[in-house]
């Protein structure tokens, strides 16, 4: 028996879960990034400790110095659910695959200035070895942070720098062959113009604290590594100099930044609002890791800007300050 | 997705290393038991991550497009799903309570492996290994929400769930299920591996997750099957993951096989516990039963798993000795979990009842050896009971096993009409159990589960009612606080099916539909 069961208008009991309900104020209709994120994590009447870390609960807030009174005050702009961010990435995807489908089409590798190529190779494929850091303290920030809204992100910022390494890792393939994986890993294990940076990205892998880490790794790292390669060197210097296929290969970073920036903003802006302690924290935070950060990538920039590289860092680094201070970090 | 390489064509495997483990490097800045500082307390030797086989290749630019695919169609069927009334398909209203059981006892599970994967995936030396879980991290937190997606309908029209993030962290049986997850996320990352990946995922996945979802599909429960399916190639991938595991911790080193089996030990029957409500919603709570659980039990245990460990037997690994008294209560199991929800159904957020005569006979024909003797003229007397109006609730609180939180209402193994008790002195106090396995795990590691939160104490200790409750006041009813406590609404949430207002709604709903009124 086929009932058409669409001719039956009924009237909800509720219209969302109770603890959405509590967090919206009213009995509405919430989003599925609402229902996906608010409460996931258990809060309440934990059976263990952690074995393996017994000063905490299994999600314990008090992993880090940050104090907020309520960790759903955090909110994606990007509203990232699992389906949506899976969505988001596969069309980001579909164009990278149609930028790198572009360039092995028609050889554009093989006309690339000697000068660029040999660019690439020295400055953009050890950075897979970087993604791949933040692949890991990614991971970090999502098992150990509290509360989803804020973990959550985590897990996705941890795949997306997976698949960034990867994407160099392409580059590379592409531009260099195997060998050239081979030379960007001993430069970055070996070569004076990587050491600050591994060091830095080594010191990260040791950061308890998981927004203390956020800062070090999403915020200061990324946030002058990004407009320093992709915005700066890749899409204005390169380019300039007949560069440009490379800028399509790295297209994804580039608009990754632009769109992951809004999430690390957003926030950075809700826990300095917070409080003045929390704002004193991330500003102290801000200020070691953004000074350990831009001196680590000076020698890295050096690389292809040459003698402007002073001049350019430090623009990139004003830029990154002006963002900080419009989140509410007090600089 | 695949590029073509312009210089040496890597092979498949060559290139997914490239583009994982490739990425790698030993660090000098920091030392690796720095930066992996829970690689040895666990006493499990790893000498070569290398020899890490990847279960499966999957680069994420190839990941983000399958995934998306599904994610796409699934939610284009659960759109269909609530904009149809599709609520309104199942076999009858007393099926939306599997959806209870699942959404508060099995979805906060999904959210937690994410968290646990998450990190065993930071915590592993191995490139190959921490790759995999993260991708399994991500998968998990995809079943948590697509859960909650898919329910949040149900949620709209019937009682039960409406707070079930809150009741999972509180509710007297749902501490069942929490326990388990708390125990391996709190467990070092090998024994998390182990415990989810390997016994949970791989030995007992057909009988949780598949039972829930063909049930959806023989209950006509559009939403719940399709996300279930829609798991599956994901579920595909974790099962690998968890097998290969096992075989890569043993095969590194031969100190390592005593820990394994031990942990093969206790998560089959921290496992099988969990699955006492799968038993019992698969034998009592289907209107349209798939198979009986003791079917499932000799199909998807007995012979599959038998099988996997004939398999395991090369690397020293044994049937974990607890599928003998298994195998002597799979006759039992579910009779005495549904007696025990009917008997406490006025503080659980679904309802029970007592099976109709023709669901009697099926239960008759499925349990030839137990039913009719021991259970069917218990839930006669009941259905007699209530037809005179003294349906009957259970309002002593129970004692619960210390290691799995069940309430003591198991019977001696080989002996159905006692009820099985074990104690264990440990500093001054006494515990209980339900079982030698239960008693076993507690005294291999007293530290750990002395600590378990067992909701009957914290009642008796006044820690379950809401806050500002005075106990001594004159009246005082700690049902009612309890139950204020749980968040459920009295009347609604819980009780027997007969009478509910899920029933009655469900009836007049699809009345509408069917009718002309
Ligand atoms: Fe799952
Ligand atoms: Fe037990």
């Amino acid at each position: 028996m086929h009932i058409d069961l669409r001719t039956v208008t009924i009237k909800p009991l509720r219209h969302t879960f109770d603890n959405i309900a509590r967090r919206l104020g009213a009995d509405k209709p919430a989003t599925r990034y609402q229902e996906g994120t608010l409460d996931m994590q258990q809060t309440a009447n934990f059976h263990y400790r952690p074995t393996w870390d017994p000063d905490h609960q299994i999600y314990d807030a008090s992993r880090t110095a940050i104090k907020m009174a309520d960790w759903y005050a955090f909110k994606d702009p990007r509203q990232f659910y699992y389906g949506a961010y899976t969505m988001a990435r596969a069309k980001q995807q579909d164009t990278a695959e149609a930028n790198f489908d572009f360039v092995e089409n028609r050889n554009l590798a093989d006309t690339l200035p000697a000068d660029v190529r040999a660019t690439v190779l020295e400055l953009l494929v050890p950075l897979r070895h970087v993604a791949w850091g933040s692949n890991m303290n990614n991971a970090s920030i999502c098992a150990y942070s509290y509360g989803t809204a804020f973990s959550q992100p985590g897990i996705y910022q941890a795949m997306d720098q997976l698949g960034i390494a990867q994407y160099l890792t392409r580059v590379g393939l592409l531009l260099g062959g195997v060998e050239s994986l081979e030379v960007a890993k001993t430069s970055w294990m070996e070569g004076d113009a990587w050491q600050g940076l591994r060091r830095y990205v080594e010191d990260c892998m040791v950061i308890k604290d998981p927004v203390e880490l956020f800062v070090a790794q999403n915020v200061a790292l990324d946030g002058l590594l990004y407009p320093l390669v992709y915005e700066t060197i890749v899409d204005d210097v390169l380019s300039a100099k007949g560069g440009t296929p490379v800028a399509m290969l790295t297209q994804f970073m580039t608009d990754w930044f632009t769109e992951t920036k809004r999430w690390t903003d957003a926030t950075m802006k809700t826990a300095a609002a917070e409080s003045d302690e929390n704002k004193a924290i991330l500003a102290k935070w801000v200020i070691q890791w953004r000074d350990r950060a831009a001196a680590a990538l000076l020698p890295v920039a050096r690389i292809a800007l040459n003698e402007r590289t002073d001049a350019l860092v430090a623009e990139v680094v004003q830029q990154f300050d002006a963002r900080l201070i419009k989140s509410g970090v007090p600089l | 997705m695949d590029m073509q390489v312009a210089k040496k064509k890597l092979g498949l495997k060559e290139r997914y290393a490239v583009m994982t483990r490739g990425l790698d490097w030993v660090p000098s800045y920091q030392k690796m038991e720095d930066i992996y500082p829970y690689m040895s307390y666990e006493g499990i030797k790893i000498h070569d991550w290398d020899k890490w086989e990847d279960p499966f290749r999957l680069t994420m630019d190839a990941y983000w497009k399958y995934q998306a695919e599904k994610e796409r169609k699934l939610y284009a069927v659960l759109d269909a799903f609530n904009q149809n009334n599709g609520h309104l398909n199942v076999t009858d209203a007393r099926y939306i309570n599997t959806v209870k059981l699942f959404v508060s006892g099995i979805s906060p599970l999904e959210y937690v492996a994410h968290r646990g994967f998450a990190h065993a995936g930071r915590q592993f030396p191995g490139a190959g290994p921490r790759v995999a879980c993260l991708m399994q991290s991500l998968d998990e937190i995809r079943h948590a929400q697509t859960q909650v997606h898919a329910v949040a309908n149900y949620n709209k029209y019937y009682n039960g769930m409406h707070d079930f993030h809150h009741a999972h962290d509180r509710v007297w049986f749902l501490s069942v299920p929490k326990s388990f997850f708390d125990d391996a996320i709190t467990a070092g990352p090998f024994e998390f591996m182990v415990s989810i990946g390997f016994s949970f995922e791989y030995v007992l996945t057909n009988l949780l997750f598949v039972p829930f979802v063909s049930g959806a599909a023989y209950n006509g429960d559009m939403g719940t099957m399709t996300f279930g399916f829609s798991a599956q190639s994901d579920e595909a991938r974790h099962m690998t993951l968890g097998l290969e595991v096992i075989k890569f911790i043993l095969e590194q080193d031969p100190d390592n096989l005593p820990i394994v089996q031990r942990w093969i030990d206790k998560w089959t029957w921290r496992g099988y516990r969990v699955l006492t409500l799968v038993a019992m919603m698969m034998d009592y709570m289907l209107p349209k039963r798939t198979m009986s659980w003791k079917e499932a039990w000799e199909i998807y245990f007995e012979e599959n798993g038998g099988a996997l460990f004939k398999d395991l037997a090369r690397y020293g690994i044994t049937m974990p000795k607890c599928a003998e008294q298994i195998a002597l209560e799979k006759d039992h199991l579910s009779h005495q979990a549904w007696s025990t929800f009917y008997n406490y159904a006025a503080a659980a957020n679904f309802h029970t009842w007592v099976p109709d005569e023709d669901e009697m006979a099926w239960l008759s024909a499925k349990y030839p050896d137990s039913y009719d003797k021991y259970y069917r003229p218990r839930m006669e007397y009941w259905r007699e009971q209530a037809a005179k109006g003294n349906r009957f609730y259970n309002k002593t609180l129970p004692m619960l096993c210390q290691t799995c939180q069940i309430p003591m209402v198991f019977t001696e193994p080989g002996d159905p009409t006692k009820i099985c008790y074990r104690e264990v002195d440990y500093k001054e106090s006494k515990y209980h159990f339900c079982s030698d396995h239960c008693k076993a795990i507690f005294e291999h590691e007293p530290e750990k589960y002395v600590q378990a939160w067992l909701p009957v104490h914290q009642i008796y200790q006044g820690n379950c009612f809401p806050e500002g409750t005075d106990p001594t006041v004159e009246g005082f009813d700690p049902l009612a606080a309890v139950l204020d406590y749980y968040h459920f609404e009295s009347g609604r949430d819980n009780l027997d099916f007969e009478g509910s207002e899920d029933q009655k709604n469900f009836d007049a709903w699809r009345g509408m539909a069917t009718k002309n009124v």
